[in-house]
């Protein structure tokens, strides 16, 4: 209302100083009504300078002797200048009050006398000045984000199967619809953070468990999103949900411990599995080769069965005796005086000597 | 001119005047805006209710806009007309199967009689506080009939319709809607529920953990025994062809591993005491048959 004061003051100003010096200069003053353009360079080209010739300082120093009668004639000056300096407020207060540049990210909503009148496309737009039309700009384009929980700590979120987990996720929304954002919420900021609670919340409590931190994450987010869009339609806040993305989902602190166990237990059972297939492997490759070193030999031993046989026989004979300390006994008798002693000692250096 | 120049002459009571004047008009023109409806007291007694708010109603129609008063007797109340935000934080809540919970849950309002509402509660703040506790209660109330699984499930929504009728005829005495009443967190609540909780998801937790062992060990002996049996089978084939010249053959290795002479190192010495009558010091007895 102050301002409309002003504004009010300002055009009746402008009229009145130029009128006052017309009064004064005759059809000098006329002439300077005609052009009005530059109030500031006209008093020094008027006629006027000669009956002025005393400065702005002389004018007041005169008004101050308390020469009431003279203020019409030779006053004018001075309340001219004051009402040239607020016409020019005026003008400037109306040159930035009713152009304005609406970016193209932007929709600017008028109000007139605080009625909805219409919005703002981008590119430069003229209203009223500013006590009238009232313009409100948002940017309707970029996407803000919400961080949910915003700061540290746990929040812990019941899945379907009541179990816990910490959940950490943000949500992507722009305006659709600025007149709506402007006038039916009182701060829809904190509505979508409270939608998006309780819509994810919600959807986590449709979820068990190894979904809700694991495959399920997609579903959850696609669900959100449309619940929350769904919501916020029903409250007519003019926003539009972009993404919900969970950053994190992950088990409590305090049972992160057992949850990697699972995981260890996991790489567990791969590592039995693992060795199982070793020992296959190589069982198998193992038959394989015998089996295959048995089918040549018999291969050849077909040929000539008692030679190979008795040739086989002599050969591995030679090899394993050529190895071992070896006693002959020639009669039967003999046996109890075997040299069981020496036998024993015997063998450390033969073993030695054989290596 | 004259009016002027009468105006030069008493610039202080022209001015004086002015001022009067817009004070004047500033009492009489009032802006109604779009957020706002207003009650119009004349020596507080409600007259006029202004830009009521209608369901559907679009903007930039009747409602906002220039509104005439008469000036020092009429007086105007502003009431939000914006939907609006009450929250209720931290309930306990005890289900029918005994479960504790922690509840937070909010209501979005909008006052729908302005006049109602200025009687009964003066400002808006006074309507949130007087609608937190009652939602808190109704809340309560209703939660406490259900079991706690039902709280998690999709049956919520109809739950949450119970709380918003029953909220909104506490609301209307208050001139307000209940737009809607969401929950916004079931929580067990700190100290002994939340530990159990903990302790079940841990036990369960060790459990998958076993489990999963226990087939890894499983699917590992079946994989072994697959391949015994297929060595087996590979030898049956091999070997079946002549069982005897397989004994012998056989013999011939063993004796081989068993004595060191294949490159192994068998544990334990070995001495052989032959008897003359061995098949293989046949010749030695001068190739006597």
């Amino acid at each position: 209302m102050a301002v409309l004061f002003n504004e009010g003051g300002g055009p009746w100003g402008g009229g009145k100083s130029p009128g006052g010096s017309g009064g004064n200069g005759g059809g000098g003053g006329g002439g300077d009504n005609g052009g009005p353009r530059n109030p500031w360079s006209q008093p020094p080209e008027g006629d006027r300078p000669r009956g002025n010739g005393p400065s702005a300082l002389d004018e007041l120093l005169r008004r101050a002797k308390g020469a009431r009668g003279q203020i019409p004639s030779g006053g004018g000056n001075p309340v001219r200048w004051i009402g040239y300096g607020i016409l020019a407020l005026a003008v400037l207060w109306v040159a930035l009050t009713s152009v304005h540049q609406i970016e193209p990210a932007e929709r600017g909503v008028v109000t007139r006398l605080g009625r909805y009148s219409h919005t703002l496309n981008p590119g430069v737009s003229l209203t009223l000045p500013a006590p009238i039309d009232r313009v409100q700009t948002r940017d309707v384009q970029s996407i803000r984000s919400i961080d949910i929980p915003g700061g540290t700590g746990e929040r812990l979120v019941l899945t379907g199967d009541q179990n816990i987990i910490d959940l950490e996720y943000s949500v992507g929304w722009n305006i659709r619809d600025p007149e709506l954002f402007l006038f039916q919420s009182v701060d829809p900021e904190a509505t979508i953070k409270s939608v998006a609670e309780s819509a994810m919340r919600a959807s986590i409590a449709n979820m068990p468990l190894n979904a809700a931190i694991g495959s399920g994450r997609n579903t959850i987010e696609a669900d959100v999103r449309q619940q929350m869009q769904t919501i916020l339609d029903g409250y007519r806040t003019g926003v539009s949900i972009q993404r919900v993305t969970i950053k994190q989902t992950d088990p409590p602190e305090a049972v992160v411990e057992a949850f990697k166990e699972v995981t260890a237990a996991g790489s567990n059972a791969q590592t039995s599995v693992n060795n199982a297939r070793t020992y296959a492997q190589q069982v198998l490759a193992k038959a394989q080769g015998e089996s295959g070193a048995f089918d040549r030999v018999y291969a050849q031993y077909k040929l000539a069965p008692e030679v190979t046989r008795r040739r086989l026989y002599y050969e591995t004979m030679e090899r394993v005796l050529s190895k071992v300390d070896k006693t002959i006994v020639e009669a039967p008798g003999v046996t109890p005086y075997l040299p069981l002693r020496e036998l024993k000692r015997a063998p450390e250096p033969a073993a030695g000597a054989g290596q | 001119m004259n009016l002027i120049e009468r105006v030069m002459r008493n610039p202080m009571f022209f001015g004086l005047a002015a001022l009067a004047v817009l004070f004047l008009l500033a009492n009489t023109i009032k802006i109604v805006p779009e957020t706002q409806q207003g009650v119009v007291l004349r020596f507080g007694n409600p007259t006029l209710l202004v830009n009521r708010y209608q369901p559907k109603q679009q903007f930039g129609g009747e409602g906002a806009g220039l509104l005439a008063v008469l000036p020092f007797a009429d007086s105007i109340i502003w009431i939000d007309k914006r939907v609006r935000d009450v929250d209720m934080v931290g309930q306990q809540v005890l289900s029918t199967d005994q479960y504790r919970l922690n509840v937070d849950a909010f209501a979005r309002y909008r006052i729908v009689d302005p006049l109602r509402m200025y009687i009964s509660a003066r400002t808006e703040e006074r309507v949130a506080e007087q609608l937190a506790p009652i939602l808190g209660s109704v809340v309560r109330n209703e939660l406490g009939k259900r079991p706690f699984a039902e709280l998690l499930s999709p049956e919520r929504g109809v739950i949450m319709q119970n709380v918003r009728r029953a909220l909104d005829v506490q609301a209307r005495q208050y001139g307000a809607e209940i737009v809607d009443v969401r929950i916004k967190k079931t929580d067990p609540p700190e100290g002994a529920a939340l530990e159990a909780t903990y302790a079940r998801m841990r036990s369960a937790r060790v459990q998958e953990a076993r489990t999963i062992e226990a087939q890894g060990l499983q699917k590992a002996q079946i994989i072994r025994a697959d391949a015994d049996a297929e060595a087996a089978g590979i030898y049956a084939a091999a070997f079946s062809k002549d069982p005897g010249f397989y004994d012998f053959y056989r013999a011939m290795q063993s004796y081989e591993r068993t004595f060191g002479s294949d490159g192994s190192n068998p544990t334990g010495q070995s001495s052989i005491i032959l008897s003359p009558g061995n098949d293989y010091l046949r010749e030695f007895r001068g190739g006597s048959r």
